[in-house]
């Protein structure tokens, strides 16, 4: 116990983005978008940050709140190309989101090349430095992040109004909301957030983007909407929980009590957890009811 | 027809291009192509490149230096095994309504079976690669079948397993893969020859390419596909399965035994293709140290190929060509993930499917009325 309130920091730095990207990914099913697209989304804002970071370090005091804005705006601003697909168009889900996954390793590694003229960007020399108790920002982040959509979902009108959206849009359609503009902004809140969320990941754990900076975080993340049973408490303990357990991978050389286990072990916890759970409460539906399907005006 | 007005050259168009999924298909990877060019011209390259590039992957003509090698084609067809392979995979699925993105990880499943069987299998030439491919078959569709399973008895969504399993077969290979006697962390010791699907004609025919019997492999599948989806009551009462569930249950298909069979066959595709990349394409086992993608781009090769034999099979050459033109074009100083992004926006595009036929039904609506009013 000693040793994991000694890796609190660690944790808290690999939790925070998982959370901050889960919160995105309720938000977006919660309104009815199944948004597969979280791991791209994290990638766009990942390298926007970097670049924005490294590039702007010297010059620049302000660079890392600029490049978390930025990040947050790509972010978005990539997610409306899920959001047209899937909501305008009636898309599915699953391909638009299969889409943007594999645009974004694309587009990020083609820009790379063009600004710095290898395969990642360039390191940073310092990235987002901890705070008190060696805590980074980034878990204060993640926790106004949470609490605020928590209050949105669960306090404001505009909460309830995108809970019914998922539930069932042509009942939440003939009460006056507009569901098409509903999803639109559930979706774009979701791709900020994914965005921001890619931004501390790169900022915190390591000094530049590469292909591989992600690596499931956002996959990750969808897994913890699901395990947290589309719940803000539910999917602050999941991401909790994984981020811990991907943490132990990492920094599982220095716990000499379980240096006989591989250290897949712990990253395939995740994983592992989300499925036995979807097997275990798998007679309750736990789900927004029209998550996956496209709005049809048309439709009874 | 009283109501007709002339077609306008827009009407016309529309009806073209989806008077068929086959040309939906092509105008999808034109655009796909038509944006990536124009994204090259934006940030200041020469996108001659990058034709020059294919045609060099296609026909094997340098056009810079006029020179011709055979190899280049024998490469990209290599390249194209894995892609043909997992996209008949999301393809078969895909016909029983099942939305495959495991199969990265059933590749990953028949790859680490494979290498199992190419270390420590019977040292016999034929025999032994063969049991190699059937082992890959067999881990690819258990990995495809447990999908199968969650799916029909405890209704798990697909794409949530499947991305969850994607994981636990990556980590579970790598484990496994680092246990083989004299294996590192990146890799186990080399093959035996008789493990390889090394074929001499072939490497022959091509100046020495990497191409090898998982060609013949890889026709025997999209065959399989064809005949199994085609022609068999098999085939017939999984696409029942894939079109309408609720009558294919009524008609007295059993439509739990279709979903485990559909994702077991699509694992084994899946497998396949780890199998033909192990074997074929390395002489040693990796300990692999990122997902290899195949998996994931079988989807973009599915849609593009309208989940048919035949479709598939061409749109995996298609990316075939891409990918294997990659460090062509990197030569000729275009960033080779221009690919990566004309997949990306082929996936993209393939959503704009509905939007051709959402408009094509508003402007019958927008006529109809007109007719009215005439009326």
């Amino acid at each position: 116990m000693n040793v994991l309130l000694q890796m609190l920091p660690s944790i808290l730095m690999i939790v925070s983005p998982i959370l901050i990207a889960a919160v995105g990914g309720l938000i977006s099913e919660r309104s009815g978008v199944a948004n597969i697209a979280l791991e791209g989304l994290m990638g766009i804002g990942a390298f926007m940050a970097a670049t924005t970071h490294v590039l702007l370090e010297q010059s620049f005091p302000y660079s890392i709140p600029l490049a978390l804005v930025l990040a947050t705006l790509a972010g978005a601003l990539f997610s409306v190309i899920h959001a047209f697909a899937s909501i305008t168009l009636r898309a599915d889900q699953i391909v638009s989101g299969t889409g943007i996954n594999l645009l974004s390793t694309g587009i990020t590694v083609f820009l790379c090349q063009i600004i710095f003229k290898q395969e990642r960007t360039e390191p940073f020399r310092l990235g987002m430095l901890p705070g008190w108790g060696g805590i980074y920002p980034t878990a204060w982040i993640a926790l106004v992040v949470l609490i605020l959509a928590w209050y949105m979902l669960y306090k404001r009108p505009f909460g309830l109004r995108l809970r019914a959206c998922g539930e069932h849009p042509q009942a939440a359609a003939s009460a006056g909301i507009n569901v098409e503009r509903t999803r639109y902004i559930a979706v774009i809140l979701s791709g900020a957030l994914a965005g921001l969320a890619g931004a501390c990941l790169v900022l915190t754990q390591t000094i530049q983007y590469t292909v591989y900076t992600i690596n499931g975080a956002g996959f990750i993340a969808l897994a913890a909407v699901s395990f947290g049973r589309w719940l803000p408490k539910g999917v602050l303990g999941s991401s909790l929980l994984f981020g811990t357990s991907v943490a132990l991978a990492i920094y599982m050389v220095n716990i000499p009590s379980l240096r006989f286990l591989p250290s897949e072990f712990f990253s395939v916890m995740p994983y592992l957890i989300t499925l036995i759970t979807l097997v275990i409460f798998s007679g309750k539906e736990y789900a927004p009811r029209a998550v996956g399907q496209p709005y049809d005006k048309g439709r009874s | 027809m009283r109501n007709t007005r002339k077609a306008t050259v827009t009407d016309r168009f529309l009806d073209f291009i989806t008077q068929s999924e086959a040309m939906v298909s092509i105008v999808v990877v034109l655009l796909g192509f038509l944006v990536g060019t124009i994204l090259v011209i934006l940030v200041g390259r020469n996108p001659s490149g990058m034709y020059s590039a294919i045609t060099q992957v296609l026909t094997g003509w340098d056009l810079r230096r006029g020179t011709w090698n055979a190899r280049y084609i024998g490469e990209w067809l290599v390249m194209s095994l894995p892609l043909i392979l997992c996209g008949l995979s999301v393809a078969f699925a895909g016909r029983t309504g099942l939305f495959n993105i495991g199969a990265e990880g059933q590749y990953v499943a028949g790859l680490t079976a494979a290498q199992f069987v190419a270390i420590f299998g019977p040292q016999i030439p034929f025999l032994h690669w063969i049991l190699a491919i059937l082992a890959a078959l067999v881990v690819g569709a258990l990995w495809g079948g447990i999908v199968g399973i969650l799916k029909a008895k405890y209704s798990v969504s697909e794409v949530v397993a499947t991305i969850m399993l994607n994981y636990v077969a990556y980590f579970t290979s790598r484990v496994l893969t680092m246990m083989i006697p004299g294996a590192n962390t990146y890799r186990t010791p080399t093959y035996p020859q008789t493990a390889r699907l090394a074929s001499p004609f072939l490497e022959q025919l091509t100046n020495g390419s990497r191409l090898n019997y998982g060609l013949y492999l890889a026709l025997i599948s999209i065959l399989f596909f064809w005949i199994v989806i085609g022609k068999t009551r098999l085939g017939f009462s999984l696409r029942a399965t894939g079109l309408n569930k609720e009558a294919a249950r009524y008609a007295g298909i059993n439509v739990n035994a279709s979903i485990t069979t559909a994702m077991a066959i699509s694992g084994a595709f899946a497998g396949l293709a780890g199998a033909v990349v192990a074997l074929g394409s390395f002489n040693y086992g990796r300990v692999l140290g990122g997902l290899d993608g195949y998996g994931f781009d079988g989807i973009a090769v599915a849609l593009v190929g309208n989940s048919t034999a035949w479709g598939t099979a061409l749109s995996g050459l298609l990316f075939g060509m891409l990918k294997s033109a990659q460090p062509l074009m990197q030569s000729r100083q275009i960033p080779k993930e221009i690919t990566a992004i004309i997949m990306g926006l082929v996936v993209v595009f393939i959503s704009l499917r509905a939007g051709v036929r959402m408009l094509m039904e508003w402007r019958m609506k927008e006529q109809a009325k007109k007719g009215r009013v005439i009326e």
